[in-house]
């Protein structure tokens, strides 16, 4: 027997998915921004380039220069 | 027998159904108080970033009212007004909503440390845990000043707006917290004294019926004055000014001659006038709310111009 695809609940359902989506494409969107924000913060990008978990002072591009 | 005839009497819950558990309308006020309590503070926040925050508050206010609605369906289930209530009726699973509760109020809490900081997040967290621990499953069915003590989940928000932007609490914020705890009884009460409440047949013990609605009128008349010298105060510190404070003087006079009004009455006058004066002074506490922190937010927008404050 041919099931009824019509059935209410999968509308409900389809409701229900394409929300669910929404709001995961919405919390993408919120880290991805404020990341972006996060970073553009720092002023200097450097600083967050020169630092990968741990400081990396070879980047580091006025590292033992005169001041 | 169909297919599909199975899963027929079996009721899914909508996207919609799911929202309902986050107490929509509770959630507006949480923003709007939030987001004075991050404007009117010193330090400019980067506007995504204020987003964000003002985000995470509501969700974890929602969140906690999802936790709530989890553990107070069976006295839901038993009132006219929370029968509707998605749990209740049969449109969302017990286990639902604690698990939506429980995974949207650490998503809400992490995400606001990683946005702004780690003490509103902690203000956020303690929020949501005295909201469904504290009030929900020990005050509310143990005592009639539930409402007092539950009243401070509904004061931090502009209290953790303000930690959003200065990573700290003051003055100013405390004052914010104390105007919302203070003037949450009188509000509660003034609707408890003309609604006709079932709280009686869910053995929630509200004042109006352990204590009788003399007492009721009392309370009401005592945390109204106790209100008035925080909400003048308020506008003598950084955040408050002239006009604030005018504000201020004119909704207290407002409000406490509406609270002397309802003292002043008996159970007969208000069965002649079927509770006229109650609900003058149920909505005049809306405005009193909306107008201070409303007021707040134009001496914030005075002080941009240089002619806000002190």
């Amino acid at each position: 027997m041919a099931l009824q695809v019509e059935h209410e609940l999968h509308t409900r359902r389809k409701g229900r998915n394409i929300g669910v989506g929404l709001l995961l494409i919405g919390f993408i969107a919120i880290v991805f921004g404020l990341t972006v924000v996060k970073v553009l913060q720092l002023g200097d990008a450097n600083k967050f380039e020169t630092f990968d978990h741990v400081a990396r002072p070879q980047i580091v591009p006025d590292e033992g220069a005169s001041e | 027998m169909s297919d599909l005839s199975v899963s027929e009497n079996t009721y899914e819950a909508s996207m919609g159904d799911y929202f309902a558990l986050l107490k929509p309308r509770v959630m507006s006020l949480v923003v709007f108080t939030a987001l004075v309590g991050l404007l009117v503070a010193p330090v400019p926040v980067h506007p995504f970033i204020g987003f964000v925050a003002i985000l995470c508050i509501a969700v974890g206010a929602g969140a906690s009212g999802a936790l709530n609605m989890w553990w107070d369906a069976d006295i839901d289930a038993k009132m006219k007004r929370t029968v509707g209530r998605p749990i209740p009726s049969g449109r969302v699973q017990p286990g639902e909503a604690l698990g939506i509760g429980l995974a949207l109020s650490g998503f809400a809490i992490v995400l606001l440390a990683l946005a702004a900081n780690l003490l509103a997040a902690f203000l956020l967290a303690f929020t949501i845990v005295f909201y469904a621990v504290v009030y929900s499953m020990w005050l509310k069915r143990a005592t009639p000043q539930n409402i007092v003590i539950g009243g401070a989940a509904g004061a931090f928000p502009p209290m953790i707006g303000w930690a959003v932007a200065t990573g700290g609490v003051s003055i100013e914020s405390v004052l914010m917290f104390a105007l919302i705890f203070m003037w949450t009884p009188p509000h509660f009460w003034a609707l408890a004294l003309f609604v006709k409440s079932d709280y009686g047949n869910a053995g929630i013990p509200m004042l109006t019926e352990t204590h009788g609605r003399d007492t009721t009128r009392n309370h009401i008349l005592v945390y109204t004055l106790l209100l008035v010298p925080v909400a003048v105060g308020l506008g003598f510190t950084s955040i408050g000014g002239p006009f604030y404070t005018a504000v201020a003087v004119l909704m207290n006079a407002w409000f406490l001659k509406g609270a002397y009004d309802i003292w002043r009455r008996t159970d007969v006058d208000c069965e002649a006038d079927k509770h006229r004066v109650e609900i003058k002074v149920f909505k005049i506490s809306l405005y009193y709310l909306f107008a201070h922190f409303g007021a707040l937010l134009i001496e914030a927008v005075l002080r941009l111009y240089g002619i806000g404050g002190w």
